[in-house]
């Protein structure tokens, strides 16, 4: 192992060196030279409408978040979250659509998640046909429109007993919830490096422990993001409430009655022609934004924290 | 010694006080070092004393990272981080091979030697058929592929997709090659194949190697620079840098001394 000899000097011309070699240099370096104010002028153009383009998909998130807030934020009082009095009588409140939305929201997601959960894993561990078509229909589910769930809620679980209640609604949100916990957890899951699988099945560890111990906290963080997200896709999901949970005057804590929700409230009251109905739809979606808002913060922040634990 | 005049004086590439920081962590700090002009200068030390931290920042590579550089680097008259120079032009000067081969895989063998050269304005198509096939023939390519040069650039074996990636990196023509460990994915022919190339176009081109395997350095560098963490154990700092005959047979600094006879790392 000896140092090779250095050669001559420097730049002297090697034997595989052509001769058109220093005119080929001289005119690449010159053309790129040229272009360079080109491109440097045309990427500035293409930052500029990159920025315009944020701006763009920017704005209606913004002023919607700014004018729900301006018209609801008047709503809000002691009253609002503690009365359910309806609107026009003084001291009114949604208490029972803030504590239906949590009801209804909260058993869907005892229905969804854990089925979800376990079709993900189903589709991480099979390869072929079924889990082909599983995650199509997972996929078609996730296009299916929300009002055609709910119809199909009320004729499976409302018709049949003649009641509405929140278990009803509850279901038609764990329908609608379900594809995208399905699709979020399996690609939460198949984040979790293969070696980490196979490392744990070299160690003789049982197939279902591997999957428990390793895949699954290793896929929490994404896990959790995933699911929260669901959540706060469905609990401002109207149409499938219609037909099921179909809204109450009443403060209710009983899944098996009729119940009031947030997006119900903002149905019925918004479409009303008094000001003060009205008011308590703006107030009830402001509430209902804010608590989407807090739900999609908390997820990154719970993930991030995880995250973390496991780093 | 004429060794160390010719490296100080011949230098195509200098480092003068280099840090690298990313956040609040100095990955490496006061790195002053040249490139000597058409030489092989290796950097050696191990992992995460911040070689390929200070090799990417040649290039500006940072500019994407989030790293951020201070201190002072040229590159022949370039000032590299000046507030006028554009990373752009600095880097169709000096050309960079990764350690895993990278070539595009949507493109074909000759759409990818020619990639740096299109995409930097040149349109003649006579002028980018020469300077593929003196790429591919600088990178020891040509006679393999001169027949499928529209076929797939992904059906190449790990080796020759890291060759054609050398004649990517070749084919703008920079009098600065960086390397950082362009042969640890590859099988020992593969790599053999790689280090008589380093030597062949080192007559032509300035390249810096970052490089885990001491006896590649060995192999094919004239000058060798060893990297090692501090005392804070988390800065990587230059120990040791001269000619490569010297740092592995005659080193100064006992540390360098421990690493290139195998005692440590």
């Amino acid at each position: 192992m000896s140092t090779p000899v250095v050669p001559g000097a420097p730049g002297g011309s090697g034997a595989h060196l052509d001769v058109g070699a220093e005119r080929r240099r001289r005119l690449i370096r010159a053309t790129s030279a040229r272009s360079l104010a080109r491109r440097h002028l045309a990427g500035r153009v293409a930052v500029a409408l990159c920025m315009v383009a944020v701006a763009i998909s920017l704005a209606p998130l913004v002023a919607l978040v700014a004018y729900t807030t301006s018209r609801g934020i008047h709503a809000l009082s002691a009253d609002f979250f503690t009365q359910s009095v309806p609107a026009g009588s003084p001291g009114s409140g949604i208490s029972n659509a803030i504590v239906g939305s949590l009801i209804i929201v909260g058993l869907s997601a005892v229905m969804a998640v854990p089925v979800g959960i376990v079709t993900a894993l189903f589709l991480l561990e099979r390869r072929g046909r079924i889990a082909g078509t599983v995650r199509f229909a997972a996929d078609v589910l996730t296009g299916v429109p929300s009002i055609a769930i709910g119809i199909f809620a009320y004729a499976v679980v409302v018709e049949p007993f003649a009641h509405f209640s929140a278990l009803a609604g509850s279901f038609a949100l764990a329908v609608l919830m379900l594809p995208i916990i399905i699709r979020s957890s399996e690609s939460a899951m198949r984040a979790v490096p293969r070696a980490e699988w196979e490392a744990g099945l070299a160690l003789g560890i049982r197939r279902g422990r591997v999957v428990r111990s390793i895949v699954l906290r290793g896929a929490l963080p994404g896990l959790v993001t995933g699911n929260l997200l669901a959540v706060a896709r469905a609990v401002g999901e109207t149409a499938p409430l219609l037909f099921t949970a179909i809204g109450s005057q009443l403060f209710n804590l009983n899944p098996g009655q009729p119940t009031a929700a947030m997006p119900l409230v903002i149905y019925a009251d918004g479409t009303s022609p008094f000001p003060a109905d009205q008011q308590t739809a703006w107030g009830a979606a402001f509430v209902l934004l804010a608590f989407v808002l807090i739900l999609s913060i908390g997820a990154r922040i719970v993930a991030g924290r995880l995250n973390r634990q496991a780093g | 010694m004429s060794d160390m005049s010719e490296m100080a004086q011949g230098a195509a590439v200098s480092l003068e006080d280099v840090s690298v920081t990313f956040g609040s962590h100095r990955v490496v700090k006061d790195v002053t070092l040249g490139l000597a002009r058409n030489r092989v200068t290796a950097l050696v030390g191990p992992s995460g004393c911040g070689k390929t931290t200070i090799l990417r920042a040649v290039n500006r590579l940072h500019d994407d990272t989030g790293g951020k550089v201070t201190g002072r680097i040229t590159v022949g008259d370039l000032d590299v981080y000046a507030r006028d120079t554009h990373p752009e032009l600095v880097r169709s000067r000096v050309g960079m091979v990764f350690q895993r081969p990278n070539p595009f895989p949507t493109m074909s063998i000759f759409d990818n030697v020619v990639a740096g050269l299109r995409l930097n304005g040149v349109r003649t198509k006579a002028l980018l058929a020469e300077a593929a096939e003196a790429a591919l023939h600088h990178a020891a390519l040509w006679d393999l592929v001169k027949d499928r040069l529209h076929s797939p650039a992904i059906r190449l074996s790990g080796g020759q997709q890291q060759r054609l990636c050398i004649a990517r990196a070749l084919a703008i023509e920079p009098e600065v090659l960086l390397m950082d460990e362009p042969c640890s994915a590859l099988d020992p022919i593969a790599t053999a194949k790689i280090e008589e190339l380093i030597t062949r176009l080192s007559s032509d081109v300035t390249i810096g190697l970052v490089t885990h395997n001491m006896f590649q350095a060995t192999r094919v560098s004239h000058y060798t620079a060893f990297f090692l963490l501090g005392e804070d154990r988390a800065t990587g700092e230059l120990i040791e840098y001269g000619p490569t005959e010297e740092i592995f047979d005659t080193p100064n600094d006992p540390r360098t001394k421990a690493y290139v006879s195998g005692k440590v790392g």
